[in-house]
């Protein structure tokens, strides 16, 4: 099932996707880093299943391998879905 | 940290699913998986006929299956065998489907190496890959892949088949650690000499050399996958299981 791709709406499933995965939603934002969330590889393969299902948009290794910010995770798909 | 609740109805969460399940070792497993109340996924080839007979067979029994056509050497075959149906997810995973295309290595040629690799060893690591991220998400998931003794133990004549289980028990060790903090294990079961097809016009008298003197039969390859595929085996990972007569001991 996918649903229209906006930045807001890929905010909204990414935040929840980290908050399902144990991160404190009070921790969130844009700039932390997901070292700092302590979102690890395993945590990574997770989220991208989640967004596949939200939006369709496949996520591999190469495509995640250098990001380091939840905001950049963000960007990844909105720009994939585009 | 506790082991996850048993499942009071397995239909409820998720399928198996066992690859090459038209005869054999694959046969027996998806009937056991059934007894023990998964809804089974009987992958078959080209065999329907025996895929189906053996959905029959778990349906008089009162459990549920359906017949799946589908190449684990094919991506796209593989995306839909896993694909989340009217059952959930495939929480069980059983990679059985394997050939034998036999000869000693200089006679080999490059066809038969690659289609061997191709359907033993990538097939596992292609439904694998598909199945393994609603299996962390379900925080639960069980993979057993069928290796052989012939993995450990040399076997003249079979270079490509060794190669292809060697790498199987090499595939499920490493699966195992990268996803174990999420409650999937990943084990492998190595039969010796079974009674299947795969083990047709092989020499009557390799029956002595094995120490309870017989050849083994599918269900007893099935029974301990079915052991690995189970909720009490949730801190075995990354093993393989010798189901061989003491063959190899």
């Amino acid at each position: 099932m996918t649903t229209e791709v906006s930045t807001d709406k890929v905010e909204e499933t990414i935040y929840d996707g980290l908050v399902e995965l144990g991160t404190e939603r009070s921790a969130l934002s844009r700039e932390a880093t997901l070292e700092s969330l302590d979102i690890d590889s395993l945590d990574l393969v997770e989220l991208a299943q989640i967004v596949e299902d939200e939006f369709g948009v496949e996520l591999r290794g190469d495509d995640v391998k250098d990001v380091r910010t939840v905001g950049e995770v963000i960007e990844l798909v909105v720009a994939k879905a585009g | 940290m506790p082991p996850d609740p048993a499942p009071q109805n397995q239909e409820e969460r998720g399928c198996a699913l066992v690859t090459g399940a038209s005869r054999g070792i694959g046969a027996a497993t998806a009937l056991e998986l059934a007894r023990r109340g998964w809804p089974v996924r009987v992958n078959f080839r080209e065999d329907e006929e025996g895929a189906r007979e053996v959905v029959a067979r778990i349906e008089a029994e009162g459990g549920a299956a359906e017949a799946c056509r589908g190449d684990v050497a094919s991506v796209e075959d593989v995306r839909e065998l896993v694909e989340p149906g009217e059952h959930g997810p495939v929480l069980v995973l059983v990679n059985n489907a394997g050939l034998r295309l036999d000869g000693l290595s200089p006679q080999l040629d490059d066809a038969q190496w690659e289609r061997v690799l191709d359907v033993n060893l990538s097939g596992s690591f292609r439904t694998i890959r598909q199945a393994l991220p609603p299996m962390l998400r379900a925080r639960f998931g069980r993979i057993v892949n069928v290796a052989s003794i012939v993995g450990t133990k040399a076997n003249a004549g079979q270079a490509n088949y060794a190669a292809s289980k060697a790498g199987a028990i090499g595939l499920t060790k490493t699966v195992a650690v990268e996803v174990a903090r999420r409650g999937v294990t990943v084990n492998a079961v190595a039969p010796g000499l079974i009674e299947t097809v795969l083990t047709e016009g092989l020499d009557g008298k390799l029956a002595e050399a094995i120490p309870v003197r017989r050849v083994g039969q599918p269900e007893e390859v099935a029974a301990c996958i079915a052991f690995l595929a189970s909720e009490e085996a949730s801190y075995v990972t990354g093993t393989t299981l010798t189901v061989d007569g003491g063959l190899s001991a």
